[in-house]
């Protein structure tokens, strides 16, 4: 779209933190358990019981700010926002609001081709809310509404980028490679649609070159990477349109509605909500100190980019491959596994690209030793590569190991000259019309020959031999 | 409890017939003092049968395994009726013990009921309770004082030996001395809150109610210990009763601070305190006149602060989960129509001061100024401690007023006006009977201490107890 105008995206993330224990007592974190199953008087908010912090969470916490270069507080402190709605049981959240746990950072990721940086304001830790089935569309509608505490509880972190965004492109290629790194360091599931990643936009549009921000609008209800691209689209086009017509861009809260592919207003500044912040009187601040900090950066894996970088430099592969292993990381596991078996980089990475990719995507991966024989066995040239497709999808059928399955089904390759030679000279006797047409130069009859050969030896004949074979017989 | 506790190991008594005892002298009191929500009849006779079996045994769960104890109606006792003296919580039984009533059950010490308080212990009178108000003993035309007057009450009406309070800015303290008994708010962290239903959690305590130091001690050593299950509770060691020999008084610095006997103070209480002081003085201890001058923004600071907190606190509560669905055409008036019916006026008074003082536009003004002198408040407290070893002042301006003397609520406020400071500051602080007024009325006075100096304070209290001829055991 070209228009006078820029556009300015900021993102807000939570991420379930993927603690067997809740931020604040000891239930379980388990997802799709019986409705309020795991409940205690602290989950529950009655009356009385009080929290007590997950070091796991609070670890994670730092693990993902050392992961996304921000600076660890060695101070920070609770909130409680005060909000009553029934999801809420005790009508306020705990959250981390002047003094969060992790400042400032930012994460780099390739954007249309190009290494960029988008900033992060901060990372604070809170606590997850339950989950409320409405019987209607929402609280106000419903005859009745049910509350599932399961959820209630749990540790979330919330990730806040700096407005650093300047397409709904990008905010979703930012959110796609956060969300990677945040596997790679094994601190969440990040499954959106479980809602253990969510994420709401602001997005404004100001004058092209302008430093002046204009009225920003938050979106919510962005449920998948998709919407979050869509939602975003929309509203850029929604306040261009409002703009080149003289209008005025509202400062509020909307909602997307996947099915409409519309955002609608759901409420305006004047009635943003007064959480009424003060400290959290029964948690002390966390004082973190440097020894902790030094253990947990221990514990961080090699991240995205480096993998991406390492994939490039120490393997030759392409960005286009390396992009592939590391935005898939089984993949980018049984790569390195296989590398480990002294097979070429080049071989494994085109197999696992390939049909194995699409095969995997359905059903699953398989080991590392069963490819790797396969492999092998294609480099040995005990089979060529039509058979490794058919070994492949043998592979998914049974337990046997590609060596027992070539065997089995007697797909060894015929690379026997004197056998081949027979099989061509049968073929070229049969066909002695194209081999004059061939002669005359219709060079291509050429693959009409090999394919010829290979049907002859129901494609167990070796590529390489039949070529070569079939030249010196056609007088080359 | 001393006499008791070897009564009940000699066999000479069974803890089945002190708790009934108890029961007896409630069936013949209450109905005029009204201390008591709850009486366990038959959970405390239970328990005592059980504690009998035990010390039958030989294997008794502690000393004061089978003397039997009243709880205050705010601290959650699983399966038993906690209301906190709400309609919201009418039909409130917990599924869990609060950490001080697990204490006491592995103590052996059978629950005989739930005391009375100001709904949601926002009170310095316990009239503000859904189950009417509690009678002074000593005259029953008068408050027990509040918010414990409850607790306060039944000890000294000798329904029960002793008794657990919640103190966010004298409720221990304050009733104690409206009712001649003693009361001990420790430091902030020594005892465990988990449990304890929410006024203010910066400031709530709770601490134990009896009729001598000693009790109170002993009491107070069942009670104190760090607990995982409270994130803002002290990593500080159990509390041993100590012996009384009286010997910290020499040399002993007293902190007598002008600003508590200045204008308000009524001349009988003045007059029976500075006679404790001389006493001590008497005995050894020296008094050094020092100056709390914060003390005088210690009330507005801690309405402040207790009022913000509380409307967090209590926002929970809201017809659905608790209380009484008042039903409406939406969702939001059936909230507000339900949270108006089940809350008393002071709940609702504290509830809407808490929301503005914390609304954005206010919150400078009002919770982080508070916050700031809370934090001068705590300074001059350790400044003067690093003085003297003690302060004391009277508890109360006055000793107990009328019921319904006191409609004004900035006046009520004031009861709290020298008990306050050692809630802002967390500081531990003792209130014992110091004498009685020419009409009959008890006096208190407050000994505070530095953090985590309970034994001395409670030393510098069995003085003065001893000096003013209390002391005497509930036996
Ligand atoms: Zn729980």
């Amino acid at each position: 779209m070209v228009t006078k105008y820029d556009t300015v995206i900021g993102l807000e993330i939570h991420v379930a933190l993927q603690t067997e224990s809740k931020f604040i007592c000891g239930c379980s974190t388990e997802f799709g358990a019986p409705p309020n199953s795991h409940c205690c008087p602290i989950c529950l908010g009655l009356p009385g019981a009080l929290p007590v912090l997950n070091e796991k969470a609070v670890e994670y916490a730092i693990k993902t700010g050392m992961a996304l270069n921000c600076e660890i507080n060695r101070f920070s402190k609770f909130d409680r926002k005060n909000y009553f709605y029934p999801d809420m049981p005790t009508a306020y959240q705990i959250t981390q609001d002047a003094f969060p746990i992790c400042s400032k950072g930012y994460l780099e990721y390739y954007y249309e081709d190009k290494l960029i940086k988008t900033s992060l304001n901060r990372i604070h830790l809170e606590c997850e809310a339950g989950k409320l089935i409405h019987s209607g569309d929402s609280i106000i509608d419903s005859d009745f509404s049910l509350v599932d505490y399961n959820r209630a509880g749990i540790a979330l972190i919330e990730i806040v980028t700096e407005p650093d965004m300047s397409a709904p492109k990008q905010a979703r290629t930012f959110l796609e490679q956060l969300r990677l790194l945040l596997n790679y360091i094994g601190v969440s599931d990040t499954k959106m649609e479980e809602g253990s990643l969510r994420c709401d936009a602001n997005i404004s549009l100001k004058p092209r070159g302008s430093t002046v921000l204009g009225p920003k609008v938050e979106l919510k209800n962005l449920n998948s990477f998709r919407s979050l691209e869509r939602g975003l689209e929309y509203e850029e086009q929604r306040q261009t349109e409002v703009l080149e017509q003289g209008g005025e861009i509202r400062q509020e809260t909307r909602t997307w509605n996947e099915r409409t592919g519309k955002t609608a207003s759901m409420r305006s500044k004047g009635d943003a909500p007064d959480y009424r912040f003060f400290p959290e009187p029964d948690l002390p601040p966390l004082n973190i100190d440097e020894s902790r900090v030094e253990a947990i950066s221990l514990s961080i894996p090699e991240l995205p980019l480096e993998r991406l970088h390492r994939l490039e430099s120490e393997y030759g592969l392409s960005r286009y491959e390396s992009t592939f292993l590391t935005n898939y990381p089984e993949f980018g596991g049984l790569f390195f596994e296989l590398i480990g078996k002294k097979l070429q980089s080049g071989a494994v990475v085109n197999f696992l690209m390939g049909d194995y990719a699409r095969l995997a995507r359905e059903k699953g991966h398989l080991t590392a030793s069963r490819i790797g024989e396969l492999l092998e066995i294609l480099k040995e040239g005990l089979i060529n590569n039509n058979q490794g497709k058919d070994v492949l999808e043998e592979l998914y059928k049974s337990e046997q190991s590609p060596r027992e399955i070539v065997k089995e089904k007697g797909w060894e390759m015929v690379s026997d000259a004197s056998e081949l030679e027979g099989v061509i000279a049968r073929i070229l006797s049969e066909n002695p019309e194209l081999v004059s047409r061939y002669e005359n130069g219709e060079d291509k009859l050429f693959g009409f020959f090999v394919g010829q050969v290979m049907r002859a030896t129901r494609g167990k004949g070796d590529p390489e031999v039949v070529n070569s074979l079939l030249r010196k017989e056609l007088g080359q | 409890m001393k006499k008791l506790a070897q009564l009940l190991e000699s066999k000479q008594v069974s803890s089945e017939e002190v708790a009934q005892k108890y029961l007896n002298r409630i069936k013949e009191k209450d109905s005029e003092i009204n201390a008591f929500i709850t009486v366990d009849e038959d959970g405390v006779l239970q328990q005592a049968r059980a504690a009998d079996q035990r010390r039958a045994q030989g294997s008794p769960l502690s000393k004061w395994d089978g003397i039997p104890i009243a709880i205050k109606d705010n601290i959650s006792t699983q399966g038993l009726l906690t209301s906190c003296a709400s309609k919201f919580l009418s039909n409130y039984k917990p599924v869990f013990d609060a950490t001080v009533v697990s204490k006491l059950k592995q103590a052996g010490l059978p629950i005989i009921g739930k005391t009375n308080l100001d709904e949601f212990a926002m009170g310095s009178s316990t009239e503000y309770s859904t189950y009417g108000a509690t009678c002074n003993p000593h005259d029953i035309e008068r408050v027990s004082g509040g918010s414990s007057g409850g607790s306060a009450a039944a000890v000294a009406a000798e329904m029960i030996p002793w008794a657990l309070g919640t103190d966010t800015g004298g409720s221990i303290r304050q009733p104690a001395s409206f009712c001649g008994v003693v009361g001990l708010k420790p430091t902030y962290g020594r005892v465990s809150r988990f449990g304890v239903v929410a006024l203010a959690p910066s400031l709530d305590h709770v601490g134990p109610l009896a009729k001598s130091v000693e009790d109170v001690a002993i009491l107070f050593s069942l009670l104190a210990g760090s607990d995982p299950g409270d994130s803002t509770s002290a990593q500080i060691g159990p509390f041993a009763v100590p012996s009384w020999d009286g010997s910290v008084v020499k040399g002993l610095k007293i902190g007598v601070p002008e600003e508590f006997f200045s204008t308000g103070l009524n001349s009988e209480v003045e007059q029976a305190v500075r006679n404790s002081l001389k006493m001590l003085e008497e005995q050894g201890a020296t008094l050094i006149p020092i100056s709390l001058a914060s003390n005088a923004y210690a009330i507005d600071t801690y309405l402040t602060i207790v009022t913000a907190e509380a409307s967090s606190s209590l926002a929970r509560f809201d017809g659905i989960r608790y209380g009484e669905r008042v039903d409406a055409e939406d969702t939001n008036t059936m909230y507000a129509k339900s949270r108006a019916a089940g809350f008393g006026t002071e709940v609702k008074r504290r509830i809407m001061l808490g929301t503005y003082v914390l609304s954005a536009s206010q919150y400078e003004a009002y919770y982080e100024q508070a916050q700031k002198v809370r934090t001068i408040i705590k300074q001059e407290v350790s400044e003067a401690l690093k003085q003297v070893d003690v302060i004391i002042t009277p508890t109360t301006p006055t000793p107990a007023f009328k019921i319904g003397e006191k409609r004004d609520p900035l006046e009520l406020y004031l009861s709290d006006l020298y008990t306050a400071i050692a809630n802002l500051s967390g500081v531990p602080a003792l209130s014992l009977p110091c004498g009685t007024t020419s009409a009959g009325l008890p006096m208190g006075v407050q000994v505070m201490g530095d953090y985590f100096s309970e034994e001395l304070i409670l030393q510098v209290g069995s003085l003065i107890e001893q000096g003013v001829g209390g002391g005497v055991s509930g036996d």
